[in-house]
């Protein structure tokens, strides 16, 4: 077959996923894709979407492991809806993901994936690729193993290794379709395989192949540019939101002066959080890897206690877990930052899939009174930020934080602008001097009501904290009625209080209108895209996008006051909108919720919107 | 990689009791064997010779966890089970605290036996007060992982079914570096485990067999009473027989795999066949035969009876983090921030 010139079609924005077996490197070819994408300068989102088994049978639809990323040439809010283009590597894979492919959607498969035991396993009654099933896409067929195969026949390499880099061949004909410069994979693979020099030609071959013969076949009749996105200058990376938590930790040891501790037991999907800051030991990160859930938290409490910025990182049934100790850190008034990395619940629910279930446990599962500073994370890239402020928080006000992020978030990147260290806002704990005269345990500083931090190993601070309530300023043990009544007063208060440090709540859109929208935590982009659809239409709608959940900044009531109807969307049956309504009794909310272990789609939330917005 | 043993610093002048006496009232039940434990700290902490502000308390729950409020030291009193994971955060933290950590059978025996177990894995340089009374007092008299099998209490009216752990047999068992048994009715024999469990570099257990005078009255005076004692308790030393009895004629001997109470003087067995007590030999085998022996055929053995030298995980954690600041390349966050791909926009 001839090479021939395609015509080159502009596109703003494309999704891509790849999936296939579990082991046949979709994730890897995902990301090298998603790298290169980068590099060329459009903006990107994407995720990974893996079975919670590590390796189920083979061809089996339990078995699929995916990864999507979504790329444009202007900002990119979701890992997108619909795929443009879906590379399928057997049949599971594909009857899997079908239902996300867009109508028209490109569909690359490796026929020579589709035998008749494979077929049956993903649950076809026959060949899809034969039948009508596929009979609305654009279909390209390529025998990727054979090819692979083929393509390394000079080299003799052994089958099972050829077997194994067909998804390098399929890597390369999508390059061929999205226009990709090959160079940067190729410097890749001299990196990676320094130690193994055969497998730096192996890829280099199959990958080119793939490209050479995208190009030579008539499926494929137009290549896709997507045009650099306008972004900010400075330099970038990609980034995941469990490893930009795990940064901003770090960020905030280093601002403030307290070495960091994480004491934290492994549980998906936070698990990457404590494995990433394992690796900073150069930066004095102390990683507790405890025997359980509450041995993780209790020793940060006890790091806590000697003077450190003390994490610990964990999912729904591990902060179940956790609640007691939660509560001494409130009452020993000590600073402790626990990440929640939110999945399916309840018990171990969905441990892959997302959700933001854990609202009410973060907010109030606890014992006695118990007020706990609450803060989550709404992309990937602002883990880092949220994660540093929830430290800074926590060590400048002494008293526990949670951050609730979630599994979307968690597994997703972002490109994420790198800062400099000294643009960062300042960390301040109230550390007490040696020697203090005046040092009492439980004395307060009369604006923040905050306690000060004396540090055991400090001369003359001496004390003793605990879980018994303790007596006001001096700190002894007290069973006084009255007392206790002003200690559960002063800790809601001193929460309370930490509205005056935080931003007041942004209206993307007019402050006053029929429409509110009100999100908060990871559905961010879905929910801010689905807003700006119906804005870009005229309507009269507004987006409110929570990062502070307790205390809420101080002008929520005004900005819920400015419309005719509030609508709360979030992935759990009501835990925002409820708390909203406990804060502020209106009969305007409205809610829209899903509990599916999937984040929102743009068009069910516009088609809820549209549907307040026409009834009177 | 170089040996980091974080030492803590030293008082220079010389400290007393009155230095670590709290102004709090002690709340512990009169006569509570629990009284002459906390004289046993306060007599050995100045003598231990760390700067006051340098030993930091932790304990969990129960009458025996209350300590930290009694000695004028830096203090936490944690939840229920938890004072080993609070102690490991704040020893890590910090390597130049000298950890104590008081807790009971309770605490450490059944809600908190997973850190219990864990901490001694780890041999992570803590002193364990492990107060065992065989009974949960704070609650008002309800059997304990400790409580001897039969026994009649609040929640086993008809005697208990469960049986007992033994401590010693527990701590060897998760690789204990350090194990003392001492009689609450001994101050110098708890002032000497206490010094040699500061001495340690690891997680050291001292089970203080305690008196709990309201809900297990007399519970060790089998053992521990001064009517019996010298027939069963045998006191061991490093370095010395292990001899025993009003007259000092009985001792220890090992047959075939088992140890034997022998009489000295009697079958043909001489001083010279007595085991020899050695706290420091790395295999616990005798040790551990020793730690589970109890009457009626045998005394129970008192003193330090294992103190094996191990590396402790804090200096383990110093160490990586010194090899780690010494070769990365990542030396603070912007460093971090930048590493890997990365491109300009």
């Amino acid at each position: 077959m001839a090479k021939k010139k395609r015509p080159v079609i502009e596109r703003d924005d494309v999704v891509v996923k790849f999936v296939g077996d579990s082991g046949d490197g979709m994730q890897l070819t995902g990301n090298m894709f998603s790298d290169v994408a980068a590099l060329i300068g459009n903006d990107l989102a994407t995720f990974p979407d893996f079975p919670a088994e590590i390796r189920a049978p083979q061809n089996t639809i339990a078995g699929v492991s995916g990864f999507q990323v979504h790329m444009g040439n202007s900002k990119i809010f979701t890992t997108g809806d619909l795929v443009d283009v879906l590379v399928a590597m057997n049949p599971a894979s594909l009857r899997a993901n079908l239902k996300w492919a867009k109508k028209g959607a490109t569909i690359l498969t490796d026929t020579d994936a589709f035998d008749e035991k494979a077929i049956e396993k993903a649950g076809y009654k026959q060949d899809p690729l034969q039948d009508n099933t596929l009979i609305d896409y654009n279909l390209v067929k390529a025998p990727i193993t054979t090819l692979t195969k083929e393509s390394l026949k000079d080299l003799g390499v052994d089958n099972k290794i050829a077997e194994r880099s067909k998804n390098m061949f399929a890597l390369g004909i999508l390059y061929f379709i999205f226009n990709r410069d090959l160079k940067p994979s190729f410097h890749y693979y001299e990196q990676k395989f320094k130690k193994k020099p055969e497998l730096i030609q192996i890829n280099k071959i199959v990958l080119q192949s793939g490209y050479n013969y995208a190009e030579t076949v008539e499926a494929i009749e137009s290549v896709i540019q997507i045009a650099p996105a306008k972004m900010e200058k400075g330099r970038y990376r990609n980034i995941t939101g469990n490893v930009a938590t795990a940064w901003g930790l770090l960020a905030a040891a280093e601002k403030s002066g307290r070495p960091l501790f994480l004491g934290s037991y492994p549980i998906t999907p936070a698990t990457e959080i404590l494995m990433e800051l394992a690796k900073y030991k150069s930066l004095g990160a102390k990683v507790f890897q405890a025997e359980d859930e509450i041995a993780g938290v209790c020793s940060a409490i006890g790091a806590s206690f000697t003077g450190s910025l003390a994490c610990t990182t964990t999912s729904g049934p591990g902060l179940s877990l956790k609640s007691e100790a939660i509560g001494l850190a409130v009452i020993t008034e000590l600073p402790l930052v626990i990440v929640d990395v939110q999945r399916g619940g309840p018990s171990t629910g969905l441990p892959t899939k997302s959700e933001q279930s854990d609202l009410y446990q973060a907010l109030f599962g606890r014992n006695g009174e118990c007020p706990v500073i609450v803060v989550a994370a709404s992309t990937a890239e602002n883990c880092f930020y949220y994660a540093y402020e929830a430290a800074k928080l926590s060590l400048e006000h002494m008293t526990p934080v949670i951050l609730l992020t979630d599994g979307y978030l968690g597994f997703g990147s972002t490109l994420f602008r790198i800062p400099k260290m000294a643009d960062m806002p300042s960390i301040k704990p109230p550390l007490a001097e040696a020697n203090d005269p005046d040092f009492k345990p439980y004395k307060r500083d009369p604006e923040t009501l905050v306690r000060k931090w004396a540090i055991p190993g400090t001369e003359g601070l001496r004390h003793r904290v605990g879980g018994l309530e303790k007596e006001d300023i001096i700190g002894t043990v007290s069973n006084d009625p009255l007392n206790h009544q002003k200690m559960v007063d002063y800790r809601a208060a001193k929460v309370e209080k930490v509205a005056d440090f935080i931003p007041e709540q942004p209206i993307d859109g007019a402050p006053e209108g029929q429409l509110l929208v009100v999100s908060w935590g990871g559905t961010y982009g879905a929910v801010h895209s689905a807003v700006k659809r119906l804005q870009d239409e005229g309507k009269s709608i507004s987006h409110a996008h929570f990062h502070h959940i307790m205390p809420l900044p101080k002008n929520t009531e005004k900005v819920l006051k400015g419309f005719r109807k509030i609508i709360v969307c979030e992935l759990n049956s009501g835990q925002f909108v409820n708390y909203l309504r406990m804060k502020f009794p209106m009969p305007n909310f409205y809610q829209f919720n899903k509990v599916q272990g999937l984040p929102f789609m743009i068009n069910e939330l516009t088609d809820k919107f549209n549907q307040l917005l026409e009834e009177k | 990689m170089d040996y980091v043993n974080m030492t803590v610093e030293r008082s220079n002048v010389q400290l007393s009791k009155a230095d670590f006496e709290s102004d709090q009232m002690v709340k512990w039940c009169p006569g509570c064997g629990a009284h002459a434990i906390l004289a046993a700290v306060e007599r050995v902490f100045p003598k231990i010779g760390y700067r006051k502000e340098n030993f930091c308390m932790v304990s969990g729950i129960g009458c025996s966890s209350r300590f930290p409020y009694y000695v004028n030291t830096y203090g936490f009193h944690g939840i229920h089970g938890r004072a080993a994971a609070i102690s490991t955060g704040v020893k890590i933290a910090n390597p130049r605290l000298s950890v104590w950590m008081a807790t009971g059978d309770g605490d450490s025996l059944a809600i908190g036996g997973n850190h219990f177990i864990h901490i001694i894995r780890r041999n992570v340089d803590i002193n364990i007060l492990l107060f065992n009374n065989q009974i949960y007092g704070l609650t008002k008299g309800q059997y304990s992982p400790t409580t001897p099998m039969g026994k009649i209490t609040k929640t086993s009216p008809q005697g208990t079914i469960e049986h007992p752990f033994t401590v010693g047999e527990l701590v060897m068992g998760a690789q204990g570096t350090f194990f003392a048994r001492v009689p609450d009715n001994n101050i110098n024999l708890m002032t000497e485990a206490m010094f040699e469990a500061a001495r340690h570099d690891g997680t050291s257990i001292i089970e203080i067999m305690q008196n709990c005078i309201i809900f297990a009255d007399k519970a060790h005076n089998d053992i521990t009473g001064k009517e019996v004692k010298d027939e069963t308790m045998l006191v061991v030393k490093n370095g010395e027989p292990m001899i025993f009895g009003k007259n000092r004629d009985k001792g220890i001997i090992l047959r075939d795999t088992h140890l034997e109470v022998a009489e000295i003087g009697k079958n043909g067995v001489t001083l010279d066949d007595i085991l020899v007590h050695d706290q420091y030999n790395q295999d616990p085998g005798i040790q551990l035969m020793l730690a589970k022996l109890a009457p009626p055929h045998f005394p129970m053995v008192f003193g330090v009876i294992r103190s094996a030298m191990y590396p402790t995980y804090d200096d383990l954690v110093e160490e990586q983090i010194k090899y780690a600041k010494e070769t990365s390349e990542i030396r603070n966050v912007d460093d971090l921030l930048n590493s890997g791909d990365t491109w300009e926009i």
